[in-house]
């Protein structure tokens, strides 16, 4: 194959669109007080937990969809959507990962996911969400070793209540924004960590999230709690199969650092993005992220490769309360074809001498709209603060969008912030400059796109910036002119 | 090597070429000179495969092979080099990595073995000192931030590590100051050898003071109008384009 322009180079097939046939619980469409009430007895929470999801569904009850984000959408019907779907056999029943339904098995490995310890992400742990549940946690055992617990967020909910109820909401209270109360309303799974003092995680730990339903949403919590002296890298993956209707995926995610500890949050999205050529289908995800530098000299960084979903709503942020304390945001952020993002991050700096630095890498192809959507805001209090912010657009062929809203609140004059932005466009004189060195435009694609991203991209752990890098090529193929 | 016949080509509708020949062997150095918009940098375009401009009419046959339908990838695998006039920015892409891409396509069509970031550092220290570039050259985005003159020694630097059978200078000369002309004229000089060729396409004659071609070409209205040896491009010096058109 011979791709020679841009506007050739981004058509390449979605590789995880498949559906697993399986046998599935699924809560008939609809949400109501009922309805919360059945997901928290689906899964014998105790009454705090349904006291939570209560008080959040009827705040969410009182709030409106917000559209203030540059996507377009037509109004979401809530009562369209079955809240709850899990794989027949129950998976808190299960032993060991030989219990795990081969067909899941299957599933895992064929998105590239090895749930079977020893396998060749040696060394990476992983907790398996398939539609609402968590079907594997694998190295849970060795990770307890040395006091880490990694586990689904019910199991948590059954084996740390007092963990879970320090710390669930304390970020993200269930009255942050529209979507965080609906999940904190009807959330069904997610990842939950916890480092001690003093301990440095010895494995990664990753997350990985599969939408299998038809006609369901994906609500999941992520808590990662790391106490002084810490240090967890944790990595989520997310793939959908195709359909033709649109899912809400509309998780929360909530961080705490205490003193000197260190979280780093990695996120490679592929939700299915919806029909190349008629924008059908396609995920909406709708995320609350952010974290929480709680302790002195605590640091929170967030990376991020978005490439897929119809629509992207994300701004995973940090609050720097701790003196001395770091927040950090890296992003590639890939739109093509009729997707929509509008994403950035919150950097709010609270303590003294806090430091945050937000590195930001807009590519939009097609007739794409890419938004880069930042807030810096130096409170009173953090005498010292410093901020650097770099925004890049890359834009590849001439039907495609890119925009900036950046604010910057100071309210404390020793401070400092600084802001660079610029907008370039991959040009078919570069290709050929390229191609006349004897370089295919595949080629030249992939190393004009590596270049524009390499800064986020080396804050990846080892395999999976290769495995960003790869992605953004399969993405963009078939797309350059 | 190169045999170019009735060559028609056009940009935008618009005719440059109109009825080209030329023919250069092994070992020769061809300078094609002749004033503003007579065609020279059409030539280098067309030379290369550049889709902006369509060919009409003739042939181009490089070493025997008709390669006027071919991608300018698959020319320049043939060994076709075009020095461009107007080097475009690469921000991002290293120069070291931009080149050992280039060097391992070529290594790769010749079926031999690609070379490592190391093996390819050997190679390039070494071209670096034709055009007298220093090594910190390599850790730079391609073109980036460069200097008018340091982007055309980076054209002779490519030439080197790539050891194209046929290089088109296209105004390589141009923009650049007497030192920065000499060090390019060297390395031209350097890369000479009785297997390969080298077009050099030139408004002025001063190039030609240091790098002494075979056969000097004036081009106008997009054909050769008159051919001849050093000599030539002297006379013009002294003339100007007008009175040898007249």
């Amino acid at each position: 194959m011979s791709v020679n322009s841009i506007e050739q180079f981004t058509k390449k097939e979605y590789p995880y669109g498949f559906q697993t046939a399986i046998e599935t619980d699924v809560l008939p469409k609809g949400l109501s007080e009922d309805t919360v009430r059945q997901i928290s007895k689906l899964k014998n929470e105790p009454p705090f937990m349904l006291e939570f999801r209560l008080k959040a569904y009827r705040y969410w009850l009182t709030m409106k969809e917000p559209h203030w984000a540059n996507a377009h959408y037509p109004a979401i019907d809530y009562q369209n959507i079955s809240y709850y779907a899990a794989p027949k056999k129950k998976p808190a029943s299960l032993k060991s990962m030989d219990e795990v339904d081969p067909e899941l098995k299957r599933t895992f490995e064929k998105l590239g996911i090895p749930l079977m310890e020893q396998k060749k992400l040696a060394g990476v742990a992983v907790d398996a969400i398939f539609d609402s549940v968590s079907v594997a946690t694998s190295y849970k055992a060795k990770l307890l070793e040395h006091g880490v617990i990694f586990c689904s967020f019910s199991e948590a909910v059954e084996k740390y209540p007092d963990l879970v109820k320090r710390y669930m909401g304390s970020v993200v209270p269930y009255t942050d924004n529209f979507f965080a109360a609906l999940n904190s309303a009807v959330f069904s799974d997610g990842s939950f960590v916890y480092i001690p003092k003093n301990t440095r995680c010895p494995m990664e730990l990753s997350s990985y999230f599969r939408i299998n339903t038809e006609g369901s949403g994906q609500f999941e919590r992520t808590l990662i709690i790391c106490e002084d002296n810490s240090f967890v890298s944790y990595l989520e993956g997310c793939t959908a199969p195709k359909f033709d209707s649109n899912q809400l995926h509309a998780a929360v995610v909530e961080l705490v650092a205490l003193d000197h500890a260190e979280i780093k949050y990695s996120t490679v999205q592929n939700w299915y993005a919806g029909d190349p050529e008629t924008g059908k289908g396609g995920i909406y995800n709708f995320v609350t992220k952010r974290g929480k530098a709680l302790g002195n000299d605590s640091k929170i960084s967030w990376t991020q490769v978005e490439t897929g979903s119809a629509i992207t709503w994300k701004y995973p942020s940090c609050i720097l309360m701790g003196d001395r304390s770091v927040g950090e945001f890296y992003s590639v952020a890939l739109t093509n074809h009729h997707q929509q993002a509008d994403t950035g991050t919150k950097m709010i700096h609270i303590g003294k001498n806090t430091k945050s630095t937000i590195i930001s890498k807009g590519i939009s192809a097609g007739q794409a709209v890419n938004n880069y959507r930042g807030l810096v805001e130096i409170r009173k209090s953090a005498v010292g603060a410093r901020n650097f912010t770099q925004c890049d657009s890359l834009l590849i062929g001439s039907t495609c969008a890119a925009h900036t809203f950046p604010t910057i609140d100071v309210r404390q004059p020793n401070s400092k912030t600084e802001h660079e932005a610029s907008t370039s466009r991959i040009s078919d004189d570069q290709l050929f400059y390229f191609r006349q060195r004897g370089i295919r435009t595949e080629d030249a694609m992939n190393a004009i796109l590596n270049g524009f991203c390499k800064e986020v991209f080396v804050e990846l752990p080892g395999e999976f910036a290769v495995e960003a890098t790869q992605l953004l090529g399969l993405k963009l193929e078939g797309s350059v002119g | 090597m190169l045999e170019i016949q009735a060559l028609h080509a056009r940009i935008d509708g618009k005719e440059i070429l109109k009825g080209f020949d030329l023919k250069v062997k092994a070992g020769e150095v061809h300078a094609i000179m002749g004033p503003n918009g007579s065609g020279k940098s059409t030539l280098a375009k067309v030379l290369a495969g550049d889709s902006h401009y369509e060919v009409t009419k003739g042939s181009i046959r490089f070493e025997g092979k008709d390669i006027a339908s071919l991608e300018p990838e698959d020319r320049a695998l043939l060994g076709i080099f075009l020095a461009f006039q107007y080097p475009v920015e690469i921000p991002g892409v290293n120069n070291a990595s931009f080149l050992r891409m280039a060097y391992n396509a070529k290594q790769k069509f010749l079926k031999r073995t690609e070379v490592d970031p190391i093996e390819f550092d050997e190679i390039l220290r070494e071209k670096l000192k034709i055009v007298k570039m220093s090594a910190d050259f390599s850790s730079r985005s391609v073109n980036h931030g460069f200097s008018g003159g340091e982007k055309k020694r980076n054209e002779i630097v490519q030439m080197a590590v790539l050891e194209p059978k046929l290089a088109v200078l296209d105004e390589t000369d141009s923009g650049l100051d007497i030192d920065a002309l000499k060090i390019v004229a060297q390395g031209i000089n350097t890369l000479r050898r009785p297997d390969n060729a080298i077009i050099l396409i030139t408004h002025y004659q001063r190039l030609l003071d240091y790098v002494k071609p075979d056969f000097v070409h004036v081009l106008s209205g997009g054909r050769i109008i008159r051919s001849g040896g050093g000599e030539l491009a002297r006379e013009l010096e002294k003339k100007g384009y007008e009175l040898i058109q007249s």
